[in-house]
């Protein structure tokens, strides 16, 4: 009886993702389009935003020229550029052709997380339509490097197909072409709102896409502030595992673990580490590279347990900030009214967040019912809004009759999570997950937005009725006035302007009271219900004058 | 009494419409010289909510307590009713002005054309009561009729005022089945009649049955048919009868606890007039058919539903009938838990009321 063959095969992290696409939103031509662009373009803003650049960036879609006529999904050209730093000709091979290569594993928030989307895009479309990727990239220095790669799937290795220095003259940044199959038809309401809510959180980009049904679409730059960029981290303790801390004692050069820790954790200073090694019972005197196994994981145990280290800060974070966030609200949005609120730095397991949240309410565009706008890292997610935690809040946590908002009113909700770690629920990075502390600060930010805006459509509904309240009176003194006069058999109206002065005076007067006494209302509950009866019958009788 | 022994109206209808005017412009003209002073115009009118309803013992019939009810042009609860009645005067006032009616839908219809709007019918009816308590007249003075039913023949002559009638005369004899009580009709002079009695009765086959049975001519009477429970306009055709021709006013319902109810309407009016009172005949008689002659005259009869004793109890709780005749006969009722119709006399032939019933109970009635 033969036995069964196992056999064991390493297989690359290239191979991995592209057994798993569907994994990091390569699921169908749709979807693949849409994360293809996103990651292209999250790579080219974090590029501009990392060298202190106000972005300018360009992306097209083009259906490929002999495909033109066929219907979806088919090969699209997408090509993106910016006005980056640009990337050092003898990293591109490896930035563009290798997975799990990039500027991003140290702890500092930025919009990709381990450097693999623009690869996997890359890798999605050559597996799609086997063509290479073009890079152009200029460091500023006069000359400009184009490669043409592929990626060598299995070794994930980039195999050089065309290597070229061109004068940098006209060029700038970086630009990536790609080929791939795509489904535009599909994925351009995605991809629309993507650009238009990537505005709302950088409104100081320009960003101009032109699509594939040839339209161009132009997000420009409203304010020339850019958020400060986030400081480099060093790994909190509570943030920290196995695997980490087996590499960073690997790395380093300390000798004795209390120099370790003094020098390689997030607001751990010789105080601190001292302390925690008692905690810890551990000879601060140890030599770190005789550290077995079995003691890096108690290590690891007791750093997790301890509750003394100090919070992470929120220096290595870059919150939008309430005057840029304000700016692309208003530019994108046009809005009625704007609430900003941004909670102070917190943090989940050793990982700090900082929580934003915009409230809009009216104007022209935003449709009746609150509407979710969910942002991570300046990264807009456009799928599985039910399953986000901000989703939950909105729509049950949130107490909205409290804060005199209808089901129908027009508000937009934006949510913005920042921090060195998102807590999404897949690699798919489209929901966050219910992380008690993070539910704790997006609630308690929703809710200080809200009440700004009760306390603006407060004033406001006083003013209004005020204002209907004289319409009422406008409308009915003409009408008395004239049918007095019919019945008295007179010609000439009498002067009802005197009351109506006399009303707007009253009225005047008690607004005046209501700003000095903030409890005076201007008009009893009774009478408001009569006013706002009265001015629905208004409309009513609109609608009958069609003559 | 005129040498001709025929009777004559003593008021005059137009002199009534001129009255009416007349008290609309003084309205106008108060509120005229208020807004042009600088003051909120208002009216004060007495409130018809049932707490401010009382029994007038003297009229023997409900009338409206001190309570009063303001409509200010001043507050924004009151200016809509406010504007609502000084549209529906000025709406009147041209009605009277240029001999026209309306009915109630009509000013409901009418308002919109003047961007005064009331919300449903309901609306604008109640607006019509607040204008008859203003001036405690009845819609049918403000040119205002409702739907008419109810009809009147016999020996009659009338004078229309009515535009394109003014002048001419009828005599109520000339057309079988009645005239219809009618806005023209209600606004006619009441020029001669020989009749010396009015018989209401409940039902128009009995009315027919009585022209058919000359009626009117075998006891000189005038025959109304008031179609269950009279409109307004009816009840105020009665009452001029009654006090411009001095007719006494006998009355013939069905044995039950409605019937009843609509002679004691034609009496003493109903709680929904309180706020006028012009639509009564204090001195009718309401000659049957009492429950007692159901026993009596052994008529056919049905027993009393569930409706008929809930009425009966509602109605003994009103003060009018807690004596005499009325509260006998709803004591009856009571006790023999039975009613029938004015026509349960066909039992004895078709003309046995006309013959029998009716002279009996006449004789009777001069005694009560």
């Amino acid at each position: 009886m033969a036995k069964p063959q196992v056999t064991f095969a390493e297989i690359s992290p290239s191979e991995f993702f592209y057994r798993n696409r569907d994994l990091a939103g390569f699921s169908n031509p749709s979807r693949a389009l849409y994360s293809a662009t996103r990651e292209l373009v999250e790579n080219s803003l974090d590029a501009c935003e990392l060298g202190g650049v106000l972005p300018d960036i360009f992306v097209r879609i083009m259906s490929n020229e002999p495909h033109r006529e066929l219907a979806d999904p088919k090969t699209y050209i997408l090509k993106i550029q910016d006005n980056g730093p640009g990337i050092d000709p003898k990293f591109i091979p490896h930035a563009f052709g290798r997975v799990f290569f990039g500027s991003k594993f140290k702890l500092k928030q930025a919009r990709g997380m381990f450097g693999m989307g623009g690869t996997m895009s890359i890798l999605y479309g050559q597996i799609t339509t086997h063509r290479p990727v073009t890079v152009v990239s200029t460091t500023g220095d006069g000359n400009a490097y184009k490669f043409e790669m592929m990626l060598n799937i299995r070794k994930n290795e980039p195999i050089i197909m065309h290597k070229e220095k061109l004068p940098a003259e006209g060029i700038t940044g970086t630009s990536v072409e790609i080929s791939l199959q795509g489904d535009y038809f599909r994925a351009s309401s995605k991809i629309l709102d993507y650009f238009r809510q990537t505005a709302v959180v950088t409104p100081y980009a320009n960003i101009v896409f032109t699509d594939a049904l040839g339209r161009q679409f132009f997000f420009e730059r409203v304010t020339k502030s850019m958020p400060t960029p986030p400081r480099m981290t060093l790994p909190h303790p509570h943030g920290i595992d196995v695997e980490a801390l087996r590499r960073l004692l690997i790395d380093k050069k300390e000798t004795t673990l209390l120099q370790f820790m003094n020098n390689n954790f997030h607001r751990v200073g010789e105080n601190t580490a001292r302390k925690f090694l008692e905690y810890a019972r551990l000879n601060r005197d140890t030599d770190t590279k005789s550290l077995k196994t079995h003691q890096i994981v108690t290590l690891v145990d007791a750093l997790h347990r301890y509750k003394e280290f100090l919070k992470p800060d929120g220096s290595c974070l870059s919150p939008i900030g309430k005057e840029i966030l304000e700016a692309g609200i208003k530019k994108e949005i046009q809005p009625e009214f704007i609430a900003v609120s941004i909670r102070p730095p917190s943090a989940y397991s050793g990982f700090p967040f900082i929580v934003e949240v915009g409230i809009a309410y009216g104007g022209k565009f935003l449709p009746s019912g609150p509407s979710l706008f969910r942002f991570a890292n300046r990264i807009p997610l456009l799928y599985d809004e039910g399953s986000d935690i901000s989703y939950k809040i909105v729509r049950y946590d949130v107490d909205w009759k409290y804060y005199g908002i209808g089901p129908n009113a027009p508000i937009g909700i934006l949510t913005h999570v920042c921090s060195t770690k998102v807590p999404y629920k897949t690699v798919g990075k489209e929901y966050l997950a219910d992380r008690p502390e993070l539910e704790h600060e997006l609630k308690n930010a929703i809710r200080d937005a809200l009440r700004q805006l009760k306390i603006y459509l407060s004033r406001k509904g006083s003013i209004a009725m005020v204002e209907r309240k004289m319409n009422i009176y406008g409308k009915y003194l003409p009408l008395i006035a004239q049918f007095v006069t019919d019945l008295s058999g007179l010609k000439k109206k009498p002067n009802y302007h005197l009351l109506l002065k006399k009303k707007a005076d009253d009225s005047g007067e008690k607004n005046e009271d209501k700003k000095k006494k903030m409890n005076v209302k201007v008009s009893t509950k009774r009478d408001k219900k009569t006013i706002e009866e009265l001015s629905e019958l208004e409309g009513q009788t609109a609608i009958e004058d069609f003559g | 009494m005129n040498l001709r022994g025929k009777r004559l109206s003593k008021t005059s209808a137009s002199n009534r419409k001129e009255e009416t005017i007349k008290l609309l412009k003084e309205l106008g003209l108060s509120m005229y010289e208020k807004m042009e002073s600088g003051v909120f115009p208002d009216v004060v009118f007495p409130s018809r909510s049932v707490r401010n309803l009382i029994y007038d013992e003297e009229l023997k019939q409900y009338i409206l307590g001190a309570n009063r009810v303001t409509r200010s042009s001043q507050n924004i609860k009151g200016i809509r009713p406010f504007t609502q009645i000084v549209w529906l005067a000025f709406f009147v006032d041209k009605l009277l002005r240029q001999g026209k009616t309306s009915t109630l839908r009509d000013v409901f219809y009418s308002s919109q054309a003047y961007n005064v709007l009331f919300k449903d019918q309901p609306e604008s009816d109640d607006i019509i009561v607040d204008l008859e308590a203003v001036f405690s007249r009845p819609r049918e003075s403000f040119s205002i009729y409702p739907e008419e039913r109810s009809a009147i023949f016999g020996d009659l002559t009338i004078e229309y005022t009515v535009p394109g009638y003014e002048g001419k005369k009828t005599n109520l004899t000339s057309h079988p089945d009645g005239y219809l009580i009618g806005p023209s009709l209600s606004t006619a002079e009441l020029v001669e009649t020989s009749a010396e009695m009015i018989i209401a009765v409940e039902k128009g086959g009995l009315f027919t049955r009585f022209v058919e049975e000359k009626v009117h001519e075998k006891y000189k009477a005038i025959i109304i048919d008031t179609a269950g429970q009279p409109p307004r306009s009816t009840r105020f055709m009665l009452k001029r009868l009654n006090r411009e021709m001095n007719l006494p006013v006998y009355i013939l319902t069905d044995g039950d606890v409605y019937g009843e109810h609509i002679a004691m309407v034609i009496v003493s009016g109903s709680a929904n007039a309180a706020h006028l009172h012009e639509l009564t005949v204090p001195t009718a008689k309401w000659l049957g058919i009492y429950g007692s002659d159901i026993v009596k005259y052994k008529l056919p009869s049905i027993p009393l539903t569930e409706h008929d004793y809930k009425r009966l109890h509602e109605l003994k709780r009103d003060p009018r009938y807690h004596k005499g005749r009325w509260r006998k006969e709803l004591d009856v009722f009571l006790k023999i838990k039975r009613k029938c119709e004015l026509e349960a006399f066909a039992k004895y032939g078709l003309t046995a009321i006309v013959d029998k019933y009716l002279p009996e109970k006449l004789e009777k009635a001069k005694s009560l």
